[in-house]
């Protein structure tokens, strides 16, 4: 830890040529943070398409009743019946696995786990994350709960389909449905690895934000994604283990004879001996986890785009500050929500009462930021990258979807809307889409730096457009078909009287969500196209200030060849009056932008010999 | 209408032209190939126009799919709660349409007004505390009108019901509703048990406790009266089931181990509703909302709402749980089975018939 040793480092360009790897150690079990975030993207990807997939075999079921479903028996077997009917357990298992797959796996892990991974050392000016190791075994706990979900797709009984959610006692007893049999512990251990992936990535995210932040990276210096990574890790930290006890007393519950969640049960014939437990009780603390994983799915698209949209209009955030107290407003209000999800349980209308305040409480922090992205836009200079547009759209989606969940969160208007379409409506457009949207802004705006290729321009565009009109062709009528009191999760809408219209608006949502998942094959021909042929990518393509650029093209372990660049200013300095070019990189000290710098900056021109003198503990300086 | 569809028209197709105008001069940009030097982000204003575009013919196709929609949306709700909330709903709904509009319409615009030009510098902004305050303290206030009238609302809805409440208790199993009444002879529900439950005692009901002699059972309709308070006693069998009521704009879980409750006054007979609607076929639903099997979206039960005097006159017409299944006498204690006897009019025969066989042999 002495300033001496900097001084000794002359052979600093030989971090470049490190020895190479074997391939096991490069791509396989990598340590290195980008590769592991590349692991977290293609399996996110791999997951995406099985999960949408599933989302339009159950759509045309909702939307074409008693449509004929042979072309997919080789596929589905003998859960599509002779006479070309898809069976209604088999139906419960698609929403079910749908939800999972989409909240957990895609949304979860692969937005959350490729971009915290990918961004946080190269942000911060850190050499890899706190633990290269947990990091490691963070993604192949996620490849193994992967492979046992995948698993569980094809056993006889089915996955397990009681909805994301698992409710017992419908998950908690074989006899009450199919897919609670195997399909449900395979579910139930899938996710107590998932968590524990979780974990050991969320502990790494915060300690390496903590701890391995660069010379002169101040919290206030730190771009918007970094934030948001930060409060995501640590609401994932805080609720995760709450989802793992709940599932561990479910397994308690299913395996070993005991009574959390069961009482006073007659199934299938007979009365169970389990008294005294209470279903409402999962309920809680599945919604422990399940609020504050809503946010842990939207908060880094929202970092995401907060970093895309000042680099593309040209100018500062807006609200810099305000964008992180919102934030951190969001992410507290988001632990003591979670009963807005049982309204209409039986829990004590009191505790609605103080629910449905809390709730609307965080519409507050929301709107901030919408309209601060809004005023980001105002008077900029804007590129319509694809990065940019999915951004655009993030916007637009988070706050369409937003304002639906005010009168969700209001209880008396709940008791109607609850497990309605509306409900679906709600939370696809303002964490499904918007969260998506955040993902790929985040993979066509960090696609150069992961792959050192472009992808393509016209492509993306017009993948954008398809998409978000696509988006709102689907959940716009879906809200309609909600407010007609249609309920979640039913095979079809043939068997009330009340569901026996709108049937030409459910013919229309299922085609256009056919259209938007035919519009994402651009997306893959693009991404995979470009990983190999795409155009090369110029060091900094979106003449972006943050840290990551100034990285070699395709960074090397280490990320940076020589010393860590230090860090002098904010990561939002764009079209400054008086400066040469409309951006100014972090690493650029105030003492070379006098033309540009404020009357408080130049203030910050004497500590530059102070951030210049730290060093902290690098390992590559050291080696040499 | 015609009128309508006309501008509407007018405005696609100058849209369209507009869109193509576009196209072509970026293709001819590109092609030109001098497009690199001039313009660094070819496409850009194509994009921005898009946004314009999407942005009218966005609200046009939402304006016009509310109003198709809308023909179809459940009547007036024909519960007095239901009509509280409907107009709640509404008049959220109405406010925040208000704010989706000025804010997509914001971000829309600004993205097609402030496009990248050749030379234009972004206007460095980084805050404004005052405008800051405005954004936070403005919706905080629609908040809390919101929260205000809401948890006065909900308060009413989950207050104890009246004394005078009709009580009706509905049980979810897989896959569907049974219904249970007081009896016409004291009204009063009797005690259940789940381990008493089988074929025939669907419901568990405990037979020594006096208050289920004249109770009946109905496992496909639900008869209520109209007018007066209606206590729904909600439980579950097996797993986690959802009373709803779409038309009375009721809905409260089923939960095995903890029975739940709703009340509300219904105040349109079937009959009414059946005039209001135009159709003869009218008939109100229960189903249920909270996933329970592959039965679930079969789950439903008829309710049917009447004047009082009918929904007394059909009480009393149906037969008690005793009187359907007699053999279940045998359950009633002994110091109680005179008055569980009593209250079968039909019984003392197939009693004599037992004692007879007994006797034979």
């Amino acid at each position: 830890m002495s300033a001496i040793h900097s001084e000794d480092v002359i052979h600093e360009s030989d971090h470049g040529h490190h020895e190479e790897l074997p391939f096991w150690r490069k791509y396989i079990f990598a340590e290195d943070h980008k590769m592991i975030a590349k692991q977290y993207l293609i399996t996110g990807i791999f997951w995406a398409v099985i999960g949408i997939s599933m989302s339009v075999i159950f759509r045309i079921q909702i939307g074409f009743p008693g449509a004929d479903f042979t072309w997919l028996k080789p596929v589905l077997g003998e859960w599509v019946d002779n006479t070309g009917k898809l069976n209604p357990e088999f139906f419960l298992a698609l929403v079910t696995m749908h939800g999972t797959i989409m909240v957990f796996f895609v949304l979860t892990a692969g937005l959350s786990g490729t971009f915290s991974n990918f961004l946080i050392p190269l942000q911060i000016g850190a050499r890899d994350m706190a633990s290269g190791f947990m990091n490691m075994l963070s993604y192949w706990f996620f490849l193994l709960a992967s492979v046992i979900m995948f698993v569980s797709l094809f056993i006889q009984t089915g996955p397990a389909s009681g909805g994301w959610v698992i409710y017992p006692p419908l998950s908690a007893l074989p006899q009450a449905a199919p897919g609670s049999g195997d399909g449900m512990t395979l579910w139930l251990i899938s996710i107590a690895f998932f968590i524990v992936s979780q974990l050991l990535g969320g502990i790494n995210y915060i300690t390496t934000i903590i701890n391995l932040r660069t010379r002169g990276m101040s919290f206030t210096r730190l771009p918007l994604t970094i934030w948001s990574f930060l409060f995501t890790a640590i609401l994932g930290l805080i609720s995760f283990p709450v989802l793992l006890s709940a599932a561990l007393l479910l397994i308690m519950d299913r395996s070993f004879g005991t009574s959390f969640y069961l009482s006073e049960i007659y199934i299938n014939g007979e009365a169970l001996p389990n008294v005294g437990g209470s279903p409402i009780l999962f309920q809680h603390l599945f919604w422990f986890l399940g609020h504050p994983e809503v946010y842990i799915v939207i908060m880094p698209a929202l970092g995401i785009t907060s970093e895309i949209i000042a680099t593309n209009s040209r100018k500062p955030i807006f609200g810099y500050r305000a964008m992180i107290v919102s934030m951190l407003g969001i992410a507290v209000l988001a632990f003591i929500v979670w009963a807005h999800h049982m309204f209409v349980t039986g829990m004590n209308p009191f505790l609605g009462s103080v629910f449905m305040f809390l709730t609307l409480i965080i519409a507050v922090p929301s709107a901030v930021k919408g309209f601060n992205y809004i005023t980001t836009l105002w008077r900029g200079n804007i590129v319509f990258t694809p990065g940019m547009l999915f951004a655009i759209g993030m916007v637009s989606l988070f706050v369409t979807g937003g304002l639906t969940g005010i009168i969700l969160g209001n209880s008396a208007l709940d008791i109607q809307l609850h497990d309605t379409y509306f409900v679906v409506a709600h939370f696809h457009v303002v964490m499904g889409a918007a969260a998506a949207f955040g993902l790929f802004s985040g993979v066509y705006h960090w696609f150069p730096k992961m792959y050192g290729r472009m992808m393509n321009n016209s492509l993306g565009q017009l993948h954008f457009w398809l998409t978000f009109i696509g988006v709102y062709l689907i959940f716009i009528p879906m809200h309609y078909v909600g407010i007609a009191g249609f309920p979640r999760r039913y095979y079809q809408f043939t068997s009330n009287d009340f569901t026996n219209v709108l049937s030409d608006m459910n013919a229309f949502i299922t085609v256009a969500a056919i259209f938007t998942f035919t519009a994402q094959f651009i997306f893959l021909f693009n991404f995979f196209y470009s990983i190999f042929k795409g155009k090369k990518a110029s060091q900094n393509p979106w003449r972006s200030n943050a840290l990551e650029w100034t990285t070699p093209l395709v960074p090397g372990h280490g990320n940076w060849e020589g010393k860590i660049p230090a860090v002098y200013r904010w990561p939002y300095d764009y079209s400054k009056p008086g400066a040469k070019e409309d951006f100014i990189p972090q690493t650029v000290p105030y003492s070379e932008t006098p033309e540009s710098n404020l009357p408080h900056e130049n203030e910050e021109i004497k500590l530059e010999k102070v951030i210049e003198a730290q060093n902290f503990n690098d390992q590559f300086d050291q080696h040499h | 209408m015609t009128f309508l569809v006309g501008i509407v028209l007018v405005v696609f197709l100058v849209l369209v032209i507009l869109v193509i105008s576009r196209v072509q001069s970026v293709v001819n940009l590109v092609k030109s190939k001098q497009a690199d030097a001039s313009n660094p982000h070819p496409g850009n204003n194509l994009n921005a126009n898009i946004f314009l575009v999407v942005l009218v013919l966005g609200f046009i196709g939402i304006l016009w799919s509310y109003l198709h929609a809308s023909n179809y949306f459940l009547p007036e709700a024909s519960s007095v709660h239901g009509r509280r909330t409907d107009d709640l709903f509404w008049f959220s709904m109405g406010l925040l349409t208000i704010a989706f509009v000025i804010v997509n319409f914001l971000i829309f615009f600004f993205s097609w007004r402030y496009r990248f030009k050749k030379g234009n510098v972004a206007t460095f902004y980084p805050d404004n505390h005052k405008l800051e305050m405005v954004w936070t303290i403005i919706p905080a206030i629609v908040m809390a009108t919101l929260v205000f009238t809401g948890w006065r609302a909900w308060a009413d809805i989950t207050s104890d019901a009246p004394q005078d409440a009709e009580v009706i208790e509905i049980v979810g199993k897989q896959f569907g509703w049974i219904a249970r009444y007081g009896g016409v002879h004291n009204n009063q529900l009797g005690d259940y048990n789940y381990k008493f439950i089988d074929a025939q005692n669907e419901l568990g009901m405990d037979l020594s406790d006096e208050n289920s002699f004249d109770d009946f059972t109905n496992p496909s309709v639900m008869h209520i009266p109209a007018n007066k308070p209606v206590l729904l006693k909600i439980r579950a069998r097996d797993v986690l089931h959802s009373v709803f009521i779409p038309h009375m704009r009721v809905k409260m879980d089923a939960v095995p181990g903890m029975p739940t409750k709703f009340w509300f006054v219904a105040d349109k007979t079937t009959e009414e509703m059946r005039a209001e609607t135009g159709n003869p076929d009218f008939n109100y639903e229960i189903t249920c909302t909270e996933v329970c099997g592959s039965g679930h979206f079969g789950m439903k039960m008829q309710l049917v709402v009447e004047d009082e005097a009918t929904y007394r006159k059909w009480c009393a017409e149906q037969k008690t749980f005793l009187q359907t299944y007699p053999e279940y006498v045998d359950k009633v204690p002994a110091n109680l089975r005179a008055k569980a006897i009593r209250l079968i009019p039909d019984y003392q025969e197939e009693e004599q018939v037992a004692v007879a066989d007994t006797t034979s042999l």
